[in-house]
């Protein structure tokens, strides 16, 4: 979550009416009964704190002027019951002001969550994942933090804002713009600090993210830096920040040490009015001793209000971005999209109709496949043309970069070709859902991806209903008897956040063990690249031929020992499928392949020529 | 190099102090200011007293108040030009400004300062912490340290504190005021102090550890969004869109419904605090004007009295949640305390240039008692020759390396370079003169070329990139569409495995000194350029004695000597052909890796 405010500050903020608040009508319209308590608890209150000095007007002009006290019970018992009835309403609008927020954010987050379930792998491939847990987390946060409070604070300070200058000058004209003289002033100063405020904290809110990611180099590059011998020269880069951030903290200390001064200055002014006016006319006999007492707290009791509102408003433009932000997200389309006749039949992503899928055989049929990503320029396949019959292993070979995931995404329906189409079982992969085709597919990826909570709950993710039997069945076919000999309380081990307690090669393991619960038709394989010891590697090695055995299967290989065996080899080259065919018809071609094949051996001949010197 | 002076250990208490060097004086500042302002606001009460009671009304004066009206020209004067009031008024309104605007500033300037100091303190002193001490904490946890406890520090003086100072001064001013006004009313009012603060300190007290459920709810609610996300793949793949969605539905509700729960207590004593607050005001207001009835006091009195507890009341109300909180500052003290006063490793100087053999003899380590990683291992790296390390994960292999560059001490046995025990040489010296390169290949969030140049005594551009040459990088990098501009790393271009390792690689070769060790540096990297890569070090650091770490058999077969570690012990050791001809561990890696059909085992004899 802290990694959300740099990263989108340069996007461009459209024209939106009214802070772009209309966009959460849907959300707000639900609790429109709570807003209505809310708002009208506060103009209750609001007008209860206008009424409750004039008590003290009375007291000081009736009791106390004509010294007795006739009449005080009564006024005791009616003070009494206005603080009640106050603290009651007041009670429900907190609460309700309390609701809000949490209901608005509540729902926003499933808005937007649920959604993001919806969208394509493309769409996640455009969208870092950082930016999108801001989306759900932060971005809401703020907005119904803002809307709800807001609201609450808008309208008990407008009530109050306009009740004391009715009450004035019902009481006194000119005592009272003695009074309202100073809020055109008080508006001023707050717009032109809260302009300054709002910038300037943005600022500290960056270069403060700036040092908690200076924290974590520090902490995570502890051993590369010591190695280097570099700690002098770290702490001057960290100490320039500190000091980035002493200046602008304190400037911004100035500004809003400035603010609060000027403004409760004029509240002072505003007292002084009334004590030099009110007290001229006072002994005149125009107003009484108690009505200038009254006076005085309105003069000090309206400069906050004004202050506030300006504040509110600052807050709703602020929230402007966020806004958008989060509709964007909620109204973006997928493009991989069911048909509704599709839906109709098959179910959507939340609501399967596994009662009319069909079993996957899995014959796969690229025909005349045309596909360009999204984002890029360039076709990558163009009039593509192949025939995966079941069974069939397809491997997958190229340089790093040179796009080997490009098949797969299609197969998956990541993405969708952008001309011609991909039979499944002979008929296009798209007259069935999304859904019935990712059930059947085994999907073991390169950075294994494990969730939190216990190991069990990980090997059934995809079938949830699997027995301890099932789950041994599976760990001993992908020879991960040892990593699970390893694990203190067996399936019930907790495997941190992302699986992280694990190392690389346990959680390959593991998602094979995973994959292979499924028993899916078609397996596919995103190799590992990272560097995993020999040993293990040949663990991996034997899994993966197990699972292969008698499935459609796709690999992208990265080591070529792996693929020998490969019935089908598919050579990409810059995005393109250069050369296909089996292992030894293209080592005999001596094109792509060869020179792939040779250049992983060619150590290997110096080894030989360096053996025949000896 | 920087060395902290003091070792000795710190107690809560003198933590603060020590953090608090520097900036004691703005913050002695700040509440000088603080207490001139709190005195001006109480003396404005007296001057309405004064309008009303003998301006406007006609009473007496007496004693100070006399006095100063009299400065003034008499009651009489101001009764005839009643701006003088004003102008009193406007004075004070503007010393207030002044000594708010003071106390403000100087609260967040000290408060910036104190921080700063706090946080230069922690980053140099954890960068300065043994390597095992790193290993034993998590990374999140000590950031938290460094991020929220040290905030709540910050908060617990510039605010906290600054806020009881105040609040003390105020309370006791006011209630001196209030007692020479009424000292029966001002009893009453007193009374309600202890209810007032009790209650608000109960129920922080009990509600506290409601809001750290509630935050704990709430990081459970975010990582299953970013668990979902960044397992997208694996969910669809699954076809568990639909079991996600019920997961964060049931957590999202389930937190909502622990906010809106602490909301509704919140709410009730936020009223309910409002309403005892208003109750104290009526007695007051009701009792005052008996009073006044019956002769005890003026009118002028009651308005000031009433004045006197309205500025009194609001901060009285604040005590118990900062009395609640004061616990944490205390909390957070302790967990920076564990931070500042782990030991940082000796540095001492670098004593120039060392050169030699590096030999060990029957050398053992273990991180962990009775845990040993590496059991009696000798062997002799001759000055300028080649050293390769084989073995599987756990075989001991980056453990070796570590012990050379002095990050940790071998619990027996004796590391000699130049004949000069290890122990002997300052790590400052070790590691000037001995380049690891780990096999992550950290890179720092700035530019690529500055993280070359990072520990470059030369780091001039031209020989930037004839590191990065030498490290086969310089070609990616001029890809780069900022070439060596491009700032890389966190907040950066991601850079992929390998080209972190070359960069990491060029970083010390750079550095140009007599030992180098690789820790599987070249693991991902293709061995096209790994092999060029050790073929560009032979020519370009010549008589640099070497170490290789690696799985890959090619990377080490062609160093002078290989050592074949197995579970902390060297299993074999030899040149390539020796070991060939052993028929032992190496063989068989040696056999898994190079497994080439016959066929392409002819024809890559032949080239």
């Amino acid at each position: 979550m802290a990694d959300i405010k740099t990263a989108e500050k340069n996007e461009p903020a459209k024209k939106l009416r009214f802070f772009g608040l209309g966009k959460l009508r849907p959300y707000v319209g639900r609790y429109k009964a709570i807003f209505f308590i809310m708002i009208f608890a506060n103009i209750a209150v609001g007008v209860i704190n206008i009424i409750l000095p004039l008590f003290q007007k009375y007291a000081i002009d009736n009791f106390i002027k004509n010294q007795t006290v006739a009449g005080l019970p009564v006024f005791t018992v009616l003070y009494a019951a206005l603080l009640v009835v106050s603290a009651v309403i007041d009670y429900f609008g907190a609460y309700g002001a309390c609701k809000c927020e949490m209901f608005l954010l509540r729902d926003m987050r499933r808005t937007a969550f649920n959604h993001l379930q919806t969208l394509s792998v493309s769409y996640y491939n455009q969208n870092a994942v950082g930016k999108l847990h801001a989306r759900v987390m932060s971005d809401t946060a703020v907005i119904g933090g803002t809307v709800a409070w807001d609201t609450y604070q808008g309208a008990w300070t407008l009530t109050y804002a306009i009740g004391a200058a009715i009450v004035m000058f019902s009481l006194n004209a000119i005592l009272a713009l003695c009074v309202l003289v100073i809020v055109p002033l008080v508006v001023l100063v707050s717009i032109y600090f809260q302009r300054r405020l709002t910038k300037l904290n943005r600022e500290v809110r960056e270069i403060n993210s700036e040092i908690t990611g200076g924290f974590n180099e520090g902490i995570t590059g502890a051993a590369a830096s010591k190695t280097l011998a570099v700690e002098d020269k770290l702490d001057a880069g960290f100490f320039a920040r500190t000091d980035a951030m002493k200046k602008k903290g304190t400037r911004l200390g100035h500004h809003r040490a400035l603010f609060s001064s000027v403004i409760a200055f004029a509240a002072s002014v505003a007292l002084a009015l009334v004590l030099w006016y009110g007290g001229v006319i006072t002994m005149d006999g125009v107003i009484m001793i108690g009505t200038l007492s009254v006076f005085m707290t309105y003069a000090q009791g309206i400069v906050d209000p004004i202050s506030w509102l300006v504040e509110v408003i600052a807050d709703l433009i602020s929230i402007k971005v966020n806004i958008e932000r989060f509709t964007a997200l909620t109204t973006s389309v997928s493009d991989v999209k069911d048909t509704p006749e599709v839906i109709e039949k098959y179910g959507d992503s939340f609501n399967e109709k596994r009662e009319n899928w069909e079993a996957l055989h899995g014959d796969i049929e690229f025909d005349d496949v045309t596909f360009k990503y999204p984002d890029g320029e360039e076709y990558v396949l163009e009039h593509f043309d192949l025939k995966v019959p079941q069974g069939t292993n397809v491997a997958i070979v190229g340089e790093t970069g040179a796009g080997k995931s490009t098949l797969v995404n299609l197969v998956c329906r990541f993405f969708e070709p952008t001309e011609g189409r991909i039979l499944i079982d002979g008929k296009d992969a798209r007259a069935r859902s999304v859904q019935w085709l990712h059930s059947n597919i085994g999907y073991v990826l390169q950075t294994p991806h494990l969730f939190s909570g216990t190991v069990r709950e990980n090997l059934t993710y995809g079938r949830a209903d699997a027995t301890d039997e099932e789950l041994d069945a599976a760990i001993k076919s992908v020879n991960a008897e040892g990593v699970m000999a390893r694990m203190e309380k067996g399936y019930d081990t907790v495997v941190g956040e992302g699986g992280n307690t694990l190392s690389t090669g346990e959680k390959q393991l593991l998602s094979f063990a995973r994959a292979i619960l499924v028993d899916p038709a078609i397996f596919i394989l995103d190799e590992a690249t990272s560097s995993i010891d020999t040993l293990t590697e040949k663990l991996i090695q034997g899994a993966i031929e197990k699972l292969m055995t008698g499935r459609t299967s796709f690999v992208i290989a990265h080591r070529l020992s792996t693929i020998r065996s490969a019935d089908i080899i598919l050579v990409v080259d810059d995005g393109k499928i250069v050369e296909r065919g089996t292992h030894d018809e293209l080592l005999r071609r001596r094109g792509a392949y060869f020179n792939l094949y040779m250049k992983q051996f060619k150590e290997d001949s110096i080894t030989a020529s360096v053996a025949k010197d000896e | 190099m920087r060395n902290k002076t003091e070792n000795k250990k710190l107690t809560n208490a003198g933590m603060l102090g020590y953090f608090l060097k520097g900036s004691v004086h703005l913050f002695v500042l700040c509440i000088t200011a603080s207490m001139i302002m709190t005195f001006l606001t109480t003396v404005i009460p007296q001057i309405i007293k004064f309008t009303i009671d003998n301006v406007i009304d006609d009473q007496p004066v007496s004693g100070l108040v006399g006095t100063i009206a009299g400065a003034f020209g008499g009651v009489e004067r101001i009764r005839d030009d009643i701006w003088l009031i004003a102008l009193a008024i406007m004075t004070i309104a503007a010393a207030m400004l002044i000594c708010r605007y003071c106390s403000l500033y100087f609260n967040r300037r000290a408060n910036e300062t104190l921080m700063r100091r706090m946080r230069n303190e922690l980053f140099s002193h954890i960068q300065r912490l043994p390597l095992s001490w790193q290993l034993e904490n998590n990374t999140g946890d000590i950031i938290q340290r460094c991020t929220s406890d040290a905030d709540n520090i910050s908060n617990f003086v510039s605010q906290q504190l600054f806020t009881l100072v105040r609040i003390t001064m105020l309370l006791t001013l006011s209630l001196v005021f209030m007692f020479l006004t009424d000292v029966k009313l001002a009893a009453i009012a007193t009374a309600f102090i202890p209810v007032i603060i009790g209650y608000s300190l109960v129920y922080f007290v009990r509600v506290s550890k409601r809001f750290k459920e509630c935050d704990e709810q709430e990081g459970v609610l975010s990582t299953i969004a970013q668990e979902n996300l960044t397992g997208v793949r694996v969910v669809r793949a699954f076809g568990k869109e639909r079991y996600e969605r019920d997961k964060f539905e049931k957590q999202n509700t389930y937190y909502t419904s622990l906010w809106v729960k602490l909301l509704k207590k919140m709410a009730l004593f936020w009223v309910s605090s409002d309403f005892i607050a208003g109750i104290q005001l009526l007695f007051i207001i009701v009792i005052g004007t008996v009073f006044c009835v019956n002769g005890g006091m003026t009118a002028g009195d009651l308005v000031a009295f009433i004045s006197y507890n309205t500025m009194m009341i609001g901060p009285v109300r604040e005590l118990g949640r900062i009395i609640s909180n004061l616990s944490k500052a205390n909390v957070a003290l302790t967990r920076i305390g564990q931070v500042m006063n782990a030991e940082e490793e000796v540095y001492g100087i670098n004593e120039g240039k060392i050169s030699g053999d590096i030999v060990f003899d029957n050398v053992s380590f273990e991180y962990l008692a009775d845990k040993p990683v590496l059991r009696g291992v000798s062997f002799t790296v001759p000055q300028g020759t080649t050293l390769g390390i084989i073995g599987g994960t756990g075989s001991g292999k980056s453990t070796v390396a570590a012990l050379m560059d002095g990050l940790y001490a071998p619990t027996g046995g004796k590391i000699t370079i130049g004949g000069r025990d290890i122990n002997d040489i300052s790590p400052a010296t070790l590691r000037n003169n001995i380049g690891l390169v780990l096999q992550e290949g950290y890179v720092y969030s700035r530019t690529v070329g500055e993280n070359i140049a990072l520990a470059a005594a030369d780091g001039s551009m031209e020989n930037v990139k004839r590191a990065a040459s030498v490290a086969c990088v310089d070609e990616a990098i001029e890809s780069f569409a900022n070439g060596y501009d491009t700032v890389v790393g966190e907040r950066g271009v991601t850079l992929s495995g390998g080209q972190k390792q070359r960069v990491a690689i060029a970083r010390t070769i750079i550095r140009d000194l007599p030992y180098m060790i690789f820790d599987d540096s070249l693991s991902a990297v293709d061995s096209d350029t790994d092999a060029k890569i050790r073929a560009h070090l032979k020519t370009e650091c010549e008589g640099t004695t070497t170490v290789i770490i690696a799985h890959r058999l090619t990377t080490v077969m062609h160093a002078d000597n290989i050592i074949v570690l197995d579970n902390g012990e060297i299993a074999e050791s030899g040149t390539h052909a020796e070991l060939m001809a052993k028929d032992g561990i190496y063989k068989r890696i040696y056999d898994l890796q190079m497994d080439l059909p016959d066929e392409l085992k002819e024809e890559a004899r032949h080239g």
